[in-house]
């Protein structure tokens, strides 16, 4: 009874090291791609098995032409504060130009904490063994072409497909 | 946490995940011990990589895998080579330095 016990409890404490993770990207802004970017890198670098799904506006955070230029958004915002704490104007995110500058700001304030570019991010991930997929369906419906993905994108599938590379009873899927 | 590293018979403070907590108890046997308990056989190329986190961490510079890929040594693809699962997590610990903190 009590080696039974005993062997209960040791199941409890014996970890279970997560070995693969899944994750979707569904957005294009800014931090919704570089939380993706963070969340695959951090686990191609613990040595985690990761596959990154790319579909709809988040195909903005793998196509060539926006993958680099990508935005936060200035109106519907919240959190968006000017430098210094104070409560950014709604009426003022909606000005030319706004959103490309805080953006920029945006972009610079990463690159001081060595956050890569996205081309180079996506670079290190799949350097680390990591694979990048775009939504077949995002694809079709937005009249992209493999072409005009980063060179970095594996392949193009369907979200079946990607559940396929989802198996294992130590993975986890992410959405963000 | 004291470790006693078996081959050279010194004892170094250690933190509980196994990273040395002074880094001028570090020595090139140690190395060799920590990564023979983590599975990595060290080459010269390893040692420059090793050196190189030394240097920054004396310096008390935050390190990352993209800094050590531009540092002229490795690429990122090849620290992956040299220290598979754990570019930047083995690396350090062999290198007898902290628990690297960055993300990237």
């Amino acid at each position: 009874m009590e080696t039974q016990e005993a062997n209960t409890k040791k199941e409890i404490v014996e970890k279970k090291p997560l070995e693969k993770v899944c994750i979707i990207c569904a957005k294009g802004s800014l931090e919704d791609v570089y939380a993706t970017l963070v969340m695959a890198n951090g686990a191609v670098m613990e040595g985690i098995e990761t596959n990154v799904f790319f579909t709809f506006f988040g195909l903005d955070g793998i196509t060539k032409k926006q993958m680099n230029h990508l935005h936060t958004a200035t109106i519907g915002n919240p959190a968006m504060r000017m430098p210094g704490g104070l409560p950014f104007p709604t009426m003022l995110g909606g000005l030319p130009g706004v959103e490309t500058a805080v953006s920029g700001m945006m972009r610079k304030q990463m690159e001081e904490l060595d956050m890569p570019p996205v081309e180079e991010f996506l670079e290190m991930i799949t350097a680390g063994g990591g694979t990048i997929y775009a939504c077949k369906l995002a694809i079709d419906m937005f009249k992209l072409e493999k072409k005009d993905l980063s060179d970095e994108v594996e392949d193009i599938i369907t979200i079946g497909q990607f559940y396929e590379l989802c198996d294992g009873d130590r993975t986890q899927i992410i959405f963000t | 946490m004291i470790k006693t590293f078996c081959k050279t018979q010194v004892e170094v403070n250690v933190s509980e995940d196994g990273y040395l907590e002074d880094m001028s108890q570090w020595n090139k046997e140690i190395a060799h011990e920590i990564a023979d308990e983590i599975g990595i056989e060290l080459t010269d190329k390893h040692f420059e990589v090793i050196n190189y986190l030394r240097e920054k961490a004396a310096a008390k510079e935050a390190l990352t895998i993209r800094k050590v890929g531009k540092s002229g040594i490795v690429t990122i693809k090849e620290l992956y080579q040299l220290f598979p699962k754990g570019p930047l997590k083995f690396s350090s610990k062999i290198a007898g330095i902290p628990k690297p903190t960055s993300c990237i």
